[in-house]
């Protein structure tokens, strides 16, 4: 496999080559008419913040995260801005910051800030990101959230310099809930975890369940510690340990599994004591982004991205992808370079990115959050788009997904 | 290949055997299914299906050549354009198009075709005659609707993610301006007197029309359905009639097809047609037009005279672009 790809890389090398546009190059064609750029190419400065945290090993080796998680994304998105800075006569650049675990981020933030970066995306944890934000406040600096999914970053925790690309668990829970209430599985047996962040998405499944018509029968907490991903036996034991776990429950038609660290989830299917399918962090997932989506011309993000990494794009990937087209098409749009102008735009009404999902994305003017279609997976294909036929909204049916205007407590500070 | 040439010398004996008993006004539709990997074949004065032919994978954009003697067929996940023979319904040939061809278009001379390659931001120009590669044309990101100028003179590509109408001259091959249009720009479309290039963006939602003279645009043309939420109505195929006096656009999931005055660019009317609405094709007298529903599996058939839908008609699988022949 990895032979194929650099025989896919090389020829893709030899294609730039061959075509090489000397003459082509915006330089030797003057301005773009409608671009409004000047003769000078404009240089746009991108940083990328990302913070390494530690984790636990995946229970799948198939899971263990690519080391260039969302800064492959980045790049593409890049090489993108640039291929359209040709004709406008802007240059992107990219500049990597990447923060060991322990060490100091809002340095590493200010490095960039100081080196002339005014949009950064930040690849870190909530609260991570929220020292970040604070300390750049009333700055020209706008951040891109592509990774932390907390609602409360989005609440009563938003903050008025910050953008976020990835999407939140009340986005996630919502998606997956009109799916699993447009099958007729309303019947929920919800099995968490006994960690903060399964306590967060187990409120976004609740009041999807309260929003969308579905019944949650029992919850039920999984306490084991967590254990070696390994043991030359422990398949055995898991197919013990997982029937057991779940027997005696109420009639369900879904089982609802919030686990996010993954100590447990991944052991459900196939193992549980009804045969029911497992939903939620495990099992049929709702995310942004799955590798084999296809559909709306995504084909062709896939295999540029494939090509560029010589890996499939995952979620974080697509977010990056989306944060740093965004600034690019905010200055093809205004013809600058400059924070003001790029950052008004992407604000503005008059903003839209075709992102593969069917349907322009936009950012929400009361939370900042990217406004996107979320896909329903199974490990291997997509199963379904949400929003679901049938779930309404007075404007955009995208809405329906996660907070929206009524609800949201966000007073940008 | 060898195979392929001595299938075209059979194909052209046969051709001449052939003897067509078909009226003055009966055309053949040909419909390309995106997932169906094949052409289905309609006769435009019964409206019947004639027949269905297996092609390669994924076909998508299709145009007749310029004599009427084959089908040009993006083959995109075979990476080919194929040639299908009318007359045989054979494939006599593969042009080297590159990676993932979308769709094409040709020079009113005949030749040379233009092939936008979305995987690779590149405009591939061959010559049809002799299917060598004359130039590769790199454009902006995932290039996608192509344009010939009526002239000759011009060809206009789109590129999806870099959101602009590229214009190309085909003596130097070198891009002389770059227009700004709506988000996601899916097809260009030169009007029959060359003096105006329509533009769909299929994720803004509009439709621009630019001078192809001074290449500044004249109208952002905005479209709304009773009903029907603003980001569902993504257009994709347009046409003009050749005497510039209707256009109409595909609205792809919105499942209809605006009808415009062509002079003041106002939408005239909405005709309700299949499930995403893709690409449209008159017939050579201009009284049908033949639009392609992706997701209803069939094409719809507007009286274009009176403005109405007359008829649907079962494709393959997925119906994507379609194209008409005079005979």
């Amino acid at each position: 496999m990895a032979a194929a790809w650099q025989c896919i890389l090389a020829a893709g090398f030899l294609a730039v080559a061959l075509v090489s546009p000397g003459p082509l190059l915006a330089d030797d064609n003057g301005p773009p008419r409608t671009a409004k750029a000047s003769e000078e190419t404009a240089l746009v400065s991108i940083g990328y913040l990302k913070q390494d945290v530690e984790e636990p090993i995946p229970l799948s080796r198939l899971n263990v995260k690519p080391d260039d998680l969302g800064i492959a994304g980045a790049k593409i998105a890049l090489r993108d801005n640039n291929t359209t800075g040709q004709f406008t006569n802007q240059q992107f650049t990219l500049d990597i910051e990447r923060v060991p675990v322990g060490g100091d981020a809002v340095a590493a933030l200010q490095t960039l800030v100081q080196s002339g970066h005014r949009f950064v995306l930040v690849d870190a944890p909530a609260k991570t990101l929220l020292e970040l934000a604070d300390a750049v406040k009333g700055q020209d600096v706008l951040l891109f959230n592509v990774s932390a999914p907390e609602v409360s970053l989005r609440q009563e925790q938003c903050r008025a310099n910050v953008l976020h690309t990835a999407p939140d668990l009340a986005m996630l829970a919502d998606a997956l809930g009109q799916y699993l209430v447009w099958k007729k599985w309303q019947r929920w047996l919800v099995v968490k975890g006994a960690y903060p962040e399964d306590r967060q998405y187990l409120e976004a499944v609740r009041r999807a369940a309260k929003r969308f018509g579905a019944s949650i029968v029992e919850e039920r907490e999984y306490e084991s510690a967590p254990q070696a991903r390994r043991s030359d036996t422990g398949q055995q034991l898991i197919q013990l340990q997982m029937p057991v776990f779940t027997q005696g429950a109420p009639s369900h038609d879904v089982l609802v599994v919030a686990d996010r660290r993954e100590i447990f989830g991944p052991y459900l299917p196939f193992r549980t004591w009804d045969p029911r399918p497992v939903a939620g962090t495990a099992g049929l997932k709702a995310m942004s982004w799955h590798p084999a989506h296809e559909q709306w011309g995504a084909t062709q993000m896939q295999n540029r991205f494939q090509r560029f990494s010589g890996r499939f794009m995952q979620p974080l990937d697509h977010q990056a992808w989306i944060a740093v087209r965004a600034i690019g098409e905010a200055a093809s749009r205004t013809g600058s370079a400059e924070y003001a102008p790029i950052n008004a735009y992407i604000r503005g009404d008059k903003f839209d990115l075709a992102a593969f999902k069917g349907q322009k994305v936009t950012f929400r003017e009361w939370d900042g959050q990217l406004r996107q279609p979320i896909i329903i997976a199974g490990t291997e294909l997509p199963v379904s788009v949400s929003p679901q036929k049938g779930f309404l909204h007075e404007r955009e049916e995208v809405d329906t997904l996660g907070i929206d205007a009524p609800e949201s407590r966000c007073a940008f500070q | 290949m060898r195979l392929f040439r001595l299938a075209a010398v059979f194909a052209v004996a046969a051709a001449g055997l052939c003897v067509s008993a078909s009226p003055s006004d009966a055309y053949t539709v040909y419909v390309s299914n995106e997932k169906g990997n094949s052409l289905t074949v309609i006769d435009s004065d019964t409206l019947q299906v004639l027949t269905t032919i297996p092609v390669g994978q994924r076909p998508r954009g299709i145009m007749l050549s310029k004599d009427d003697k084959t089908v040009l067929i993006c083959a995109s996940d075979s990476n080919t354009v194929q040639v299908l023979d009318v007359d045989t319904r054979q494939i006599v040939a593969e042009l080297p198009s590159g990676p993932d061809p979308e769709l094409l278009n040709i020079h009113p001379s005949g030749s040379p075709i233009y092939i936008a390659n979305e995987d690779d931001n590149l405009l591939t120009v061959i010559d049809l005659n002799t299917k060598e590669v004359l130039a590769e044309i790199s454009v902006g990101v995932e290039p996608e609707g192509v344009g010939v100028s009526p002239d000759g003179k011009t060809v206009v590509v789109t590129s999806e993610t870099t959101n602009m109408a590229h214009f190309i001259d085909t003596e130097t091959y070198e891009i002389t301006d770059n227009v700004l249009v709506g988000t996601r720009p899916r097809f260009a479309e030169f009007t029959a007197d060359g003096e105006q290039l329509w533009v769909t963006s299929e994720v803004a939602g509009t439709t621009t029309v630019i001078d192809a003279k001074t290449r500044e645009i004249i109208k952002v043309i905005e479209f709304e359905l009773p009903g029907v939420q603003q980001i569902y109505i993504q257009p994709v195929g347009v046409r003009v009639s050749r005497d510039r006096t209707k256009a109409f656009v595909a609205l792809g999931p919105a499942n209809h097809v605006a009808v415009i005055d062509a002079k003041t660019f106002e939408v005239e009317d909405y005709l309700l047609v299949g499930k995403r609405v893709w690409q449209l094709a008159f017939t050579p007298d201009q009284k049908l037009l033949f639009a392609t529903n992706g997701n209803s599996n069939d094409v719809s058939v507007i009286d274009v005279p009176n403005l109405k839908v007359t008829k649907s008609i079962p494709t393959g699988v997925a119906p994507w672009g379609v194209t008409i022949s005079r005979n």
